[in-house]
């Protein structure tokens, strides 16, 4: 395989002070290929946000930060936006309230992309169109709260790519839609992903959504990386007993078989 | 929007401070066409009663200047007055509470401290400790009362960036690598404001208190008619001309009263929205 995108060496993320300290991740180790899609899953508290905020050079300042997170598939270190989408968990809050969608949209290619105004309206038009927004026209010129959630989801991944990032990290980006409005979005992000050949980042406590989407799979608990590997290897032979724990854990009626039979 | 006028409406307090305020703009703004003259200017007998001569209907002070004309052109000074002060401290208060909120640490607690210093004094003697150094002209007693009335817009507008700048869209502006100066104005700020706006009325109220008091006192602009002046024009004959200080004291009432209740009703029907929602 060719350089990997992304490498995390050996990385550490304490919150707190040395008497309190919290460890949110300890030694984790991590490769995503250019153009690969890691779901990263855990349950809460294993410290997958905190992996996706640490990439995302997002963590507040009080938490510390040891070990290296490189970019070997990129000649230079990361511009927020440019090279790194992120979408939120609650689409509700990832959009601000008083300003335009089509502001928000539109500011990322404004400032990464160099565009005009009026090229950026374009852009954004464009966005909310393979986002399938209806009335992309009409939404521009609209605020959040005339949205429902899936929409906004879907207008927040729009504002996440305007400007073609390398790598999109989702942070459980359908937690907080309904099942029917999930799928919806499951499909958005791998038509994404697909046609822009861009990386995905998933967080998600949802083992069947990683599987559907994610090429590889890396398990997390209590802020260690517990089991990594390529999708179907992973869930037909996993080799820890917490993996094969939340493999046998996963059953209801609405998920796909994970492993098709034969 | 449509929706917002009609809750407005269904208060009656805030109806009566829309009537109150809109007759006091009014009679504002109409003052230097129906009272082309100074209003400084002497033009009848002294010490004429209200109601007694046509002409003055409400009477004439000390030195024969015409109390209505006086009355209707010390409402544009104080609504001057009041909405610029209100202007100025929530300008400065929210740009001061937005950028300690937003910046945390050491700038934060200097921000604060300053803002602590401004509202341990009084913001009367504030005012008057600055008025009496700086003299007396609009623009400086306007800037006079917004020292006082600046901090309170800053503490609010502080406290509400400190849970806004925590939103996600706030977190997804940094994402998208904006400068942190356009997150706290662009994306914090806007957010930030209701809550602030809020106390415009209390602000206009006490400004236009504060002039009245610092014009009583002499130390208002001595070109200008205002109620204050008025007032303690008539002071000196307050048992033989009751109606001199009366009459303007009944006008700074109405004006304090029409405003506050004014923002009373729009921050109430504001809310009504917000709870709905």
């Amino acid at each position: 395989m060719s350089k990997p995108l992304l490498q995390v060496r050996d990385l550490s993320v304490v919150y707190g002070r040395r008497n309190a300290a919290t460890h949110a991740l300890s030694t984790v180790d991590l490769d995503v290929a250019v153009g690969g899609r890691l779901a990263v899953i855990g349950e809460s508290g294993s410290g997958k946000t905190t992996l996706a905020l640490a990439l995302a050079r997002l963590l507040p300042p009080e938490a510390v930060v040891e070990g290296s997170i490189a970019w070997p598939g990129l000649d230079r270190s990361p511009v927020g936006g440019r090279d790194i989408g992120y979408v939120f968990q609650d689409p509700g809050s990832s959009l601000n309230p008083v300003l335009t969608i089509g502001e928000q949209v539109s500011e990322g290619a404004r400032r990464h992309l160099g565009l005009s105004r009026g090229a950026a309206k374009k852009r954004a038009l464009e966005l909310l169109e393979r986002v399938r927004i209806p009335d992309p026209e009409a939404a521009l010129r609209a605020y959040p709260h005339q949205f429902s959630g899936g929409q906004r989801q879907r207008i927040a991944i729009a504002a996440a790519i305007a400007a073609n990032p390398l790598v999109l990290i989702a942070d459980e980006p359908t937690s907080a839609l309904d099942m029917v409005v999930q799928a919806g979005i499951v499909r958005l992000l791998d038509r994404l992903v697909r046609d822009e050949g861009m990386s995905l980042i998933l967080i998600t406590h949802d083992i069947a959504l990683a599987s559907g989407l994610a090429d590889a799979i890396a398990v997390f608990r209590d802020g260690r990386l517990v089991e990594t590997g390529p999708t179907p290897q992973l869930l037909s032979r996993p080799a820890n007993a917490y993996t094969r724990m939340l493999i046998n854990s996963h059953i209801d009626f609405t998920s796909p078989r994970l492993i098709e039979a034969g | 929007m449509r929706e917002f006028a009609a809750r407005f409406i269904r208060s009656p307090e805030g109806v009566a401070g829309l009537v109150l305020t809109t007759c006091l703009l009014a009679m504002a703004l109409s003052a230097p066409y129906l009272f082309p003259r100074d209003p400084l200017s002497i033009v009848g007998r002294p010490l004429l009663a209200p109601f007694a001569d046509p002409a003055f209907p409400l009477g004439t002070d000390r030195l024969g200047r015409d109390v209505l004309a006086g009355l209707m052109h010390g409402a544009r000074t104080s609504l001057l007055v009041g909405i610029s002060a209100a202007v100025v401290a929530i300008l400065a208060g929210a740009i001061v509470g937005t950028l300690a909120g937003f910046s945390s640490g050491w700038f934060d607690e200097a921000l604060m401290r300053v803002v602590d210093a401004f509202q341990i004094v009084p913001g009367f003697l504030l005012a008057l400790a600055f008025v009496s150094v700086m003299g007396a002209s609009l623009p400086l007693i306007v800037l006079a009362i917004a020292l006082g009335a600046w901090t309170g817009p800053a503490r609010l507008a502080r406290a509400e960036v400190l849970s806004i700048r925590e939103r996600d869209y706030v977190a997804a502006a940094w994402v998208i690598g904006m400068h942190p100066l356009e997150i706290a104005f662009k994306e914090v700020l806007p957010n930030a404001l209701p809550p602030v706006l809020a106390l415009v009325s209390v602000i206009v109220a006490g400004a236009v208190l504060t002039e009245a008091a610092l014009s009583f006192l002499g130390l208002g602009d001595p070109n200008i008619v205002t109620w204050g002046s008025m007032i303690a024009e008539g002071r000196n004959v307050l048992r033989t001309a009751p109606f001199l200080s009366i009459v303007p004291g009944l006008g700074l009432v109405a004006m304090v009263l029409g405003v506050y209740l004014l923002g009373e009703g729009l921050v109430e029907a504001l809310a009504r929205r917000r709870i709905r929602q």
